[in-house]
C-alpha cells in the first residue's frame, strides 16, 4: 500500500522499499486503483465516506499474503479502525483478515523477515523521531531502532521527547497551524541539539511535517523515511 | 447551557497563549517537572500496570451500578448524621450551597481547591449572595488574588511565574515580598490562618465518595482541606456523582495510582476522610455536614458517547502531556475544564456544539490516553465529537463540502488520478527550488510557517510500470 502522502509526494520512497523488498526476496505487487486509507476521513469525523474508501481498500487488498505500508498511521487506521467501519459482517470479516496480513513497513522488516542488518543510505548521525500511531497506537518503538541501530556506516542517537507528537496531526495542522508550528518548533530544536544530519520516521504525515520546517528553517539537518536510510541487506 | 461561550475564536485565544512568554515559561518548567515525575513514580511501582487496570474496572462496574452506590452512600452519609442533597444542574447545586449558606447566617466561606465548584461558578453566587469565599489552596488563592480562573485541574496557578505571584503579593497584600516560593507560601499561610478561624462554612469538593461506609475522601497537599472541612462550623462538599465507588478497598487501588499519576508522588501529604458532623464526646469536625451531589450532564452520559469520561479522577496527567496544552495553557480552552480530557468535560457539561472547535485542539497524538491512569481512551472520544458535529451540520459548511469532495475523490481512482495531474498544473507558478513556499487560500496556513512539496513530476501509481518491469529483469 503506497498510501496517498506517499504516492504523491514521496514516490521515491516507494520505489526505494520496492527495491528493498526485492532484495529480500519479497515478490511485490501493487493493485491499482489505490487512493489514501481514509484516516483523514476517520479523524475528521466523517465516518461514512471513510467506511465507503476503507470497504474498497479492503477489496483491493484481499489476495495480497502479506500488505506492507510506509507508514504508521495508515498502518493503524487498517488494523485498528477499519474493522469497526463495517456494518456488515461480512465486510468486517475481510476488514479483520485484512487487519491481520497488513504490517508497517519497520515491523514487517524486523518481526515478519527477521532483518535487522543494513548498510547505511546515508552517512553520519541519525536520530528517530517515533510517530504517534505507530509507537501508541500499533505500541511499536523498537523495529525501528533495531534497524537504525544496525546500520553500517552511521550512527544512531537517541532524541529528547522522541516520543512526543511533531504537531501534524492532519487536518490539525491547518485548523490551528500556529500551535501546530510551535509543537513543531519544540520538535525541531530538540532534533538540532542532538548533532544528527538526518531525523529518520516511519510516517508521510510526520516527515511532510518536519521536513517543512526544516527547510523553511533553512537546516542542514534532512528528515527522511526510514526506507530513504537503509541500504543493502547485509 | 451552564456556561457562557468564550467571546473569541479559539484560533485567536490560542494565538495569543503563544505569544505570552510568562505562561511559555510557566508552562514549560511545570509540564515538564510534571512528566519526569510522573514517569519515574511508575517506573518505580512495577505494580502500577495492573492497578490502572484494575482502576478502570472498578469505575466502569460502579457506574453499571451507580444508582445503587449513590444510594448506599446517601444512607450511609445520613446514617452519620450528614444532609444529602441533590443538583440536576449547576443552577440547583448553586441554590443549595446558598440555601445552606443563608440558612447558618454564614458571611465567610473559606474553601478548599475544588473543580466541581468552578464548574458550577459558585464564587461569584456566594460573593453575589453576600458570603465571601476565600480560596485556601495556595494556587487558588494566587487566581482569586489575581481575579482568575484555573488553568490546570491540580495546579490552578500553573500559568503563572513565581516572579508574578510576587508582584501580585505585592499590589493585592500590600506585602514586601520576594520571588521565592517558600516566601510566599509563607505569606499566605499567615493570610489564610486568620480566615479559617473566621469562617462559618467550608466547602470542598470530593475526590472519592466511598458508599459502604459514606466517607467522603479529599485528597491535598497543603492540609487546608483538613482545616476548610473541621474549623467552621459548617461543612459542605459538593461531589460530581461519579466520584462514588463502592468500598474502602476500592480506595487503595485509587489512592496508589492518584497522586503518582497527578505530581509523581506515592501518596499525597494529606489524604483526608471525612465523616460527617461531629458526633458526642468528638472534640473536631463541624457542627453540620452537608454532601451535594451534583449530576450536571453526568447521568446522560452513563448511556451516551462520553461515557468513559465519566471514569476521569481529575488527575491532570493528560494535560501535562498534551502538545496542546503544553503550548496554549488552560485559558485558551475557554472553559472551567482545560486539556483533552476537559473538551469531553465541556462536551458532557455544555452539549457538543460547545465543543466544535475545541474537538480539534488534538493532533490526536494518544499522548493524554496513554497517561490517563484509568485508560480513558481521549482521542477516540475526541473523534466521536468530530462525528456528531459534521453529522448534525454543525460544523462550518466549507468544511463539509471540502471533506465530502474528498470523501467522492478517494472513492474514484481515475477522479484521484486527474486531481493529481490537475495539481500539479496549478501548483506550477508556487513551485521554487524543489518545495512550494507560499500558497494562497487556506493552504496558506501551511505554508506561512513550514514549506510544502510539490506532487511529484510522476506519481508512484505513475512510476509503477517501470517499477514493474524491473522487477521481471
Amino acid at each position: 500500500m503506497v498510501t496517498c502522502l506517499g504516492d504523491m509526494f514521496y514516490p521515491e520512497v516507494g520505489e526505494k522499499i520496492v527495491r528493498l523488498l526485492r532484495a529480500l526476496s519479497v515478490v511485490v505487487e501493487f493493485p491499482a486503483g489505490q487512493t489514501c486509507c481514509g484516516l483523514p476521513l476517520f479523524n475528521s469525523g466523517y465516518h461514512t465516506d471513510a467506511a465507503a474508501v476503507a470497504r474498497r481498500t479492503v477489496a483491493l487488498f484481499k489476495d495480497a499474503e502479506a500488505v506492507v505500508v510506509p507508514s504508521g498511521s495508515c498502518a493503524w487506521m487498517v488494523k485498528h479502525e477499519y474493522p469497526g467501519l463495517m456494518t456488515d459482517p461480512h465486510d468486517r470479516a475481510a476488514a479483520e483478515r485484512l487487519a491481520g496480513r497488513t504490517h508497517e513497513l519497520s515491523q514487517f522488516l524486523v518481526k515478519k523477515l527477521g532483518r535487522r542488518r543494513f548498510r547505511s543510505a546515508v552517512a553520519g548521525r541519525v536520530t528517530y523521531h517515533d510517530s504517534c500511531h505507530l509507537l501508541r497506537g500499533l505500541h511499536e518503538s523498537e523495529s525501528p531502532r533495531t534497524l537504525l541501530r544496525g546500520l553500517a556506516g552511521a550512527e544512531f542517537v537517541e532524541l529528547p521527547g522522541g516520543d512526543e507528537c511533531c504537531g501534524f496531526g492532519g487536518s490539525f495542522s491547518v485548523r490551528l497551524p500556529e500551535v501546530s508550528t510551535a509543537i513543531l518548533d519544540k520538535k525541531l530544536a530538540n532534533v538540532e541539539a542532538t548533532g544528527a544530519d538526518c531525523v529518520v520516521a516511519c510516517d508521510a504525515g510526520c516527515l511532510m511535517q518536519m521536513r517543512g520546517g526544516l527547510s523553511r528553517r533553512g537546516s542542514r539537518v534532512r528528515a527522511l523515511h526510514l526506507a530513504e536510510v537503509l541500504g543493502e541487506p547485509q | 447551557m451552564s456556561e457562557a461561550p468564550p467571546a473569541t475564536p479559539l484560533r485567536e485565544r490560542a494565538g495569543r497563549a503563544l505569544k505570552d512568554t510568562f505562561l511559555q515559561e510557566a508552562l514549560t518548567i511545570a509540564t515538564t517537572k510534571f512528566i519526569d515525575l510522573r514517569r519515574e513514580a511508575f517506573d518505580e511501582f512495577p505494580e502500577g500496570e495492573a492497578l490502572r487496570d484494575r482502576a478502570r474496572a472498578i469505575k466502569e462496574a460502579t457506574l453499571q451500578g451507580l444508582d445503587h452506590y449513590l444510594g448506599l452512600l446517601i444512607d450511609n452519609v445520613e446514617r452519620r448524621g450528614g444532609h444529602v442533597h441533590y443538583a440536576t444542574t449547576a443552577e440547583e447545586a448553586r441554590q443549595i450551597v446558598l440555601d445552606i449558606a443563608r440558612s447558618t447566617d454564614a458571611r465567610m466561606a473559606v474553601k478548599s481547591k475544588s473543580m466541581a465548584t468552578e464548574e458550577i461558578h459558585l464564587n461569584s453566587a456566594l460573593e453575589a449572595a453576600g458570603v465571601t469565599p476565600v480560596e485556601t489552596d495556595l494556587g487558588e488563592y494566587i487566581i482569586q488574588l489575581a481575579h482568575e480562573r484555573p488553568s490546570h485541574i491540580i495546579a490552578p496557578a500553573i500559568h503563572k511565574t513565581k516572579g508574578q505571584v510576587a508582584e501580585l503579593f505585592a499590589r493585592e497584600l500590600k506585602r514586601e515580598t520576594v520571588p521565592d516560593p517558600e516566601v510566599l507560601t509563607r505569606i499566605a499561610r499567615a493570610e489564610l490562618r486568620e480566615k479559617f478561624l473566621q469562617a462559618d462554612i467550608g466547602i470542598s469538593g470530593a475526590n472519592f465518595g466511598v458508599a459502604e461506609t459514606g466517607t467522603i475522601v479529599l485528597v491535598t497537599n497543603e492540609g487546608n482541606g483538613r482545616m476548610v472541612t473541621s474549623l467552621p462550623r459548617v461543612h459542605v462538599a459538593v461531589m460530581g456523582v461519579e466520584k462514588v465507588i463502592p468500598s474502602m478497598t476500592d480506595l487503595a487501588v485509587f489512592l496508589a495510582i492518584l497522586a503518582k499519576s497527578a505530581t509523581g508522588q506515592k501518596l499525597s501529604v494529606y489524604t483526608s476522610l471525612v465523616n460527617g458532623p461531629r458526633r458526642g464526646g468528638e472534640l473536631e469536625g463541624p457542627e453540620e455536614f452537608h454532601l451535594v451531589l451534583l449530576d450536571n450532564g453526568r447521568i446522560r452520559q452513563i448511556a451516551g458517547p462520553l461515557r468513559e469520561a465519566l471514569y476521569c479522577l481529575r488527575c491532570g496527567a493528560c494535560l501535562n502531556v498534551c502538545p496542546v496544552y503544553r503550548q496554549i495553557g488552560g485559558h485558551a480552552y475557554g472553559y472551567t475544564y482545560p486539556g483533552p480530557i476537559g473538551i469531553l468535560l465541556t462536551a458532557m457539561l455544555n452539549g457538543p456544539e460547545s465543543v466544535k472547535d475545541l474537538a480539534h485542539a488534538s493532533s490526536l497524538c494518544g499522548a493524554c490516553a496513554d497517561a490517563c491512569p484509568v485508560r480513558i481512551d481521549i482521542p477516540k472520544m475526541l473523534i466521536e465529537l468530530r462525528r456528531d458535529v459534521g453529522e448534525r451540520r454543525i460544523a462550518p459548511w466549507p468544511e463539509r463540502v471540502v471533506f465530502g469532495g474528498f470523501g467522492r475523490l478517494l472513492q474514484r481512482p481515475a477522479l484521484y488520478r486527474l486531481a493529481a495531474r490537475t495539481g500539479r498544473v496549478l501548483q506550477r507558478p508556487f513551485v521554487s527550488r524543489g518545495a512550494i513556499r507560499r500558497l494562497p487560500l487556506f493552504f496558506g496556513d501551511w505554508t506561512r510557517t513550514r514549506d510544502l512539496p510539490p506532487i511529484a513530476a510522476r506519481t508512484f501509481q505513475e512510476r509503477w510500470a517501470d517499477l514493474e518491469r524491473e522487477g521481471h529483469r
